[in-house]
């Protein structure tokens, strides 16, 4: 398994850069990672989306997909599209510290 | 992970059929394009069509008939109430599946960024009218203009 260092500190991620250990996750880091993936700075609306999938995650074992962080969690797909450009459900996974989503919608 | 010069950037989804199992797999596809930062044109034509008219879109059914797949004989899907049934037994596995309605997810597709085409030939031959379609439809364009939209795209037929 790769390690990668985030701002010094030392974690492991899969091939495709998602966190190995859910441990290791905390804001500095998604910070950090948010800031790889091209997003300079996480806004509230960021966040909002972050704890809602962090918290699905822990309930249900998955993350939740497009639909679900709609309807239950509130945050519009158009939104959802603008605050993780380029591939929203794996991207917020990624900052979320989540393993990649194995939903095909 | 492919190398990045071959990573596929945009697609153009042809939905010709008007069967739930018709209109399904071209939904997902690029709703799964778009998940995945691909750019995506959606064009239905003809029974297609059916998937993005007001009217229709909430009604779309399983053909029961005509398909061996299905594991039931032709003459038993004809019986009234089959096609309904079989119906309600896909979408039923499809909610668990956390895929949406067909205009949930038409709606769906379009916050997303791709775009939605009426098949200007087919619009014509049913008689249909823009107002006859749902407000996430872009435009009614020519098979010219799909091949315009569709420039550097691989193109799907479903």
């Amino acid at each position: 398994m790769p390690v990668k260092d985030f701002n010094g500190k030392q974690v492991q991620v899969d091939d495709e850069g998602y966190l190995v250990n859910q441990a290791d996750w905390d804001e500095e880091l998604a910070k950090a990672i948010a800031k790889e993936e091209g997003i300079e700075e996480l806004t509230e609306a960021h966040w909002k989306v972050i704890h809602f999938m962090r918290k699905e995650y822990q309930e249900k074992g998955t993350a939740p997909s497009i639909r679900r962080l709609k309807n239950t969690g509130g945050i519009p797909v158009k939104e959802l599209y603008n605050l993780f450009p380029g591939g929203p459900a794996k991207k917020a996974a990624k900052i979320a510290g989540l393993p990649k989503p194995q939903g095909c919608v | 992970m492919p190398a990045n010069e071959d990573r596929i950037k945009k697609v153009s989804i042809i939905i010709s059929k008007g069967s739930l199992e018709g209109v399904y797999p071209g939904l997902i596809m690029a709703n799964g394009a778009r998940m995945e930062g691909i750019d995506a044109n959606v064009f239905f034509t003809f029974f297609g069509l059916d998937a993005i008219v007001k009217k229709r879109m909430k009604k779309l059914k399983v053909a029961t008939v005509g398909n061996p797949a299905m594991h039931i004989p032709s003459l038993i899907g004809i019986l009234p109430g089959m096609s309904a049934l079989a119906t309600i037994m896909m979408k039923r596995e499809m909610e668990k599946l956390d895929i949406p309605p067909v205009d949930e997810f038409i709606e769906m597709i379009h916050d997303a960024g791709a775009k939605l085409y009426a098949c200007k030939a087919t619009v014509d031959m049913f008689h249909l009218k823009r107002e006859d379609f749902c407000d996430e439809v872009d435009d009614i364009i020519t098979v010219g203009q799909f091949y315009e939209v569709s420039a550097g795209a691989q193109i799907i037929f479903t």
